[in-house]
């Protein structure tokens, strides 16, 4: 492999980590500060995907899908917060895990059922259609760089609500001591409703956004899933810094595992997390 | 409770059955005078649509020909399979034993055939594969009683290779989803293209259902091979044309496929298909006016467009037509039925075709190129194709 082709994949690999990156953030902020297991976490991401293809085809406009889609799940992810996982944060995992898988099934069939089961494609916006050429052969779409984009201003974002607003100061005191922060009056029922949607939102966002290069199909929510999981077990569960790291690191596993190692690709970044794991059993960086 | 209460019970409880007449009607089914056929489809999931599609197919074919099988009424049983593997010799199994059907039709997935092949291989059910390219399931695990109406998995690919040596293309990148069909549709390939004295310098490979394929395009730019040829169906198709459009291989790489990369997915991938070559048993678009009136005939009772899923769906059930009409309709009379069933002629949607000895059809394989969301067929590909059927020994 010489230099040129080296420096391509590490481009490839930053940016796949960084879309992985932004599906795990949602995934490790409502495990690590409500302690929900959320396995329904791919289906935002799909119904996100599908949303944008519905608004996009219909009004033509792919900026009017993403605003839409964000408003709209924030309503969504409150509404579910209010009427479904409200009432299981006290229940145990097993409990959350079976409330989320049967909502997987539920949001296929709704999927099924609204938009049917057809494979859709979503268009690049005009302006972010061109590609940039790397080598004589090989151009490199702006779109990608665009989404690159998007997911470090969403990183950076994260990194300064949490770190240095006043809400996010109250989401890390519920999450260290969630009766010590009720007691001195934090309202900790609307820092999970808000902690949820944001999850909720960044997932749907993150369909969005994935949607013009990754095709919108059914059942692509189970897919990334587990990827994500596998990203914020390695990064530390509930650690958004953890979830960047190992993002990054389980893109540049499987990009340069597809290219150098083939017969192992599929089994590569397990075998990562594996390592993670007996090394660090909480994973890079547990809060 | 004591082993007697139990006894007793159970007994009343048969007894009750029995003279209510809920265990009676079982019994007389089984010598009943309807043909007993079972569907076992995907009618959920990803593959929801073409078991539809499928579904569809035989029906048409068989109420074309007035609704019966050699003249007798038929009672339909349906199980969805769900694409589900770990299920498929317990759904089999719901058609083959418990139904009792005279003959099973299905399925699509690979992994579930295996599962109903076990089934029929032990039960000696008849069984018509409308889908599934399983190379298995008419090579080394062949049966009399198992007929295909579809392909191999490498049956298209199969005739690729001398295609792409023609245009020149002498050293070709492969690249696919490291699984069974994948596999297979390797063989096909690797097979034509060096016998047509081609090389094949890299073969790669990403597990399945894996979409991320961008490592993957910047090593084919940089190993410059003439052609790329690749298989993948469904969402992953979609998504593989537009990101070799999008890397810019697109016009300067000439990318060849399975038939099944630009099945159902022209629309989402958009005129980053435009100019891909594949090669398959069918096209929507075959100008022919056996294709056009069936297309019509379909349009019109099912509101919808047929895609190859249905012609193959379409061709089961004029197969079972044909064998049945040479028993009269005695589907227990085997020896005559498959014997009509390996010499039926099937005049397809597709073109005629006939069943190799393994029991496969031997089918041509149209050259298609994508123009404007459509595959149209510039020629045929390899006429008369027949898969190898290493292995099979009908015993």
């Amino acid at each position: 492999m010489d230099l040129a082709n080296f420096l391509i994949q590490l481009l490839n690999s930053v940016q796949y980590g960084l879309l992985l990156f932004m599906l795990a953030a949602g995934l490790t902020l409502i495990f690590g500060i409500m302690g929900v297991v959320n396995l329904a976490h791919g289906s935002f991401y799909m119904l996100g995907a599908y949303l944008a293809w519905s608004v996009s085809s219909m009004t033509g406009s792919f900026t009017l899908a993403i605003i839409l889609g964000a408003v709209l799940s924030i309503v969504f992810g409150l509404a579910l917060e209010r009427l479904l996982f409200r009432h299981f944060y006290d229940r145990d995992h097993l409990s959350q895990v079976l409330l989320t898988f049967g909502l997987i099934y539920i949001f296929e069939e709704v999927r099924s059922i609204l938009w049917g089961d057809d494979v859709h494609g979503v268009k690049i916006p005009d302006i972010l259609s061109a590609s940039l050429p790397l080598t004589d052969n090989l151009s490199y779409p702006v779109y990608r760089l665009f989404m690159s984009g998007v997911c470090i201003a969403l990183a950076i974002g994260l990194y300064l609500l949490i770190s240095k607003t006043r809400l996010g100061m109250k989401i890390r005191a519920g999450a260290f001591n969630r009766d010590m922060a009720e007691a001195l009056g934090v309202n900790i029922k609307l820092i999970h409703a808000i902690v949820f949607a944001m999850g909720v939102a960044l997932a749907t966002v993150a369909g969005m956004i994935a949607s013009p290069v990754s095709s919108v199909y059914p059942n692509m929510g189970s897919q990334v899933l587990i990827i994500s999981f596998v990203v914020v077990v390695i990064g530390g569960i509930g650690s958004v810094r953890g979830a960047l790291i190992a993002a990054l690191l389980v893109g540049l596993v499987d990009t340069f595992g597809k290219v150098l190692l083939p017969q192992l690709a599929g089994m590569l970044i397990y075998m990562l997390m594996a390592a993670v794991l007996l090394w660090k059993p909480e994973g890079l960086f547990r809060q | 409770m004591t082993s007697r209460r139990l006894v007793l019970t159970r007994t009343a409880a048969i007894v009750g059955a029995a003279s209510t007449g809920l265990l009676l009607p079982q019994i007389a089914r089984a010598q009943g005078n309807k043909v007993r056929v079972g569907l076992m489809l995907p009618y959920t999931g990803t593959f929801a649509q073409l078991g539809v599609a499928i579904e569809n197919g035989i029906h048409m074919a068989i109420d074309e020909k007035g609704g019966k099988l050699g003249g007798r009424e038929i009672e339909w049983f349906k199980v969805d399979d769900e694409s589900e593997p770990a299920k498929g010799v317990e759904n089999a199994n719901k058609l083959v034993q418990r139904d009792k059907v005279d003959v099973l039709i299905g399925t699509v997935h690979s992994g579930v055939q295996m599962g109903i092949q076990k089934v029929v291989r032990d039960s000696g059910t008849l069984c018509i594969i409308p889908n599934a390219g399983v190379h298995a399931a008419t090579r080394a695990l062949c049966a009399p009683n198992v007929f295909r109406t579809s392909f191999t998995n490498s049956q298209p690919t199969l005739a690729l290779g001398k295609v792409m040596v023609d245009k020149g293309h002498k050293k070709a990148v492969w690249i696919t989803w490291k699984y069974a069909a994948g596999d297979e549709a390797f063989e096909g390939f690797r097979d034509s293209y060096t016998k047509a004295g081609g090389t094949i310098i890299k073969e790669l490979g990403l597990p399945f259902p894996n979409v991320e394929f961008q490592a993957l395009l910047t090593e084919i730019a940089s190993l410059r091979p003439d052609a790329v040829a690749c298989f993948f169906a469904g969402g992953g198709a979609a998504k593989f044309i537009k990101d070799y459009a999008a890397a810019g291989l697109k016009g300067k790489i000439p990318l060849y496929g399975s038939g099944f990369l630009t099945e159902g997915v022209l629309d989402a991938a958009g005129p980053a298909a435009d100019g891909i070559i594949t090669t398959m048993h069918y096209s929507d678009s075959l100008d022919t006016p056996r294709n056009k009136q069936f297309r019509l005939a379909y349009a019109k009772t099912f509101r919808s467009q047929p895609d190859v899923y249905a012609v193959q769906g379409y061709d089961s059930g004029q197969l079972l037509l044909q064998g049945a009409a040479a028993v009269k309709g005695d589907l227990n009379n085997k020896q005559a039925l498959y014997k009509a069933m390996e010499s039926a002629v099937i005049d397809s949607p597709r073109g005629r075709w006939t069943m190799s000895k393994s029991h496969n059809p031997v089918q041509d394989i149209y050259l298609r190129v994508v123009e404007n969301k459509e595959n149209k067929v510039i020629g045929i590909a390899a006429k008369a194709l027949a898969d190898s059927g290493a292995g099979c020994k009908m015993g």
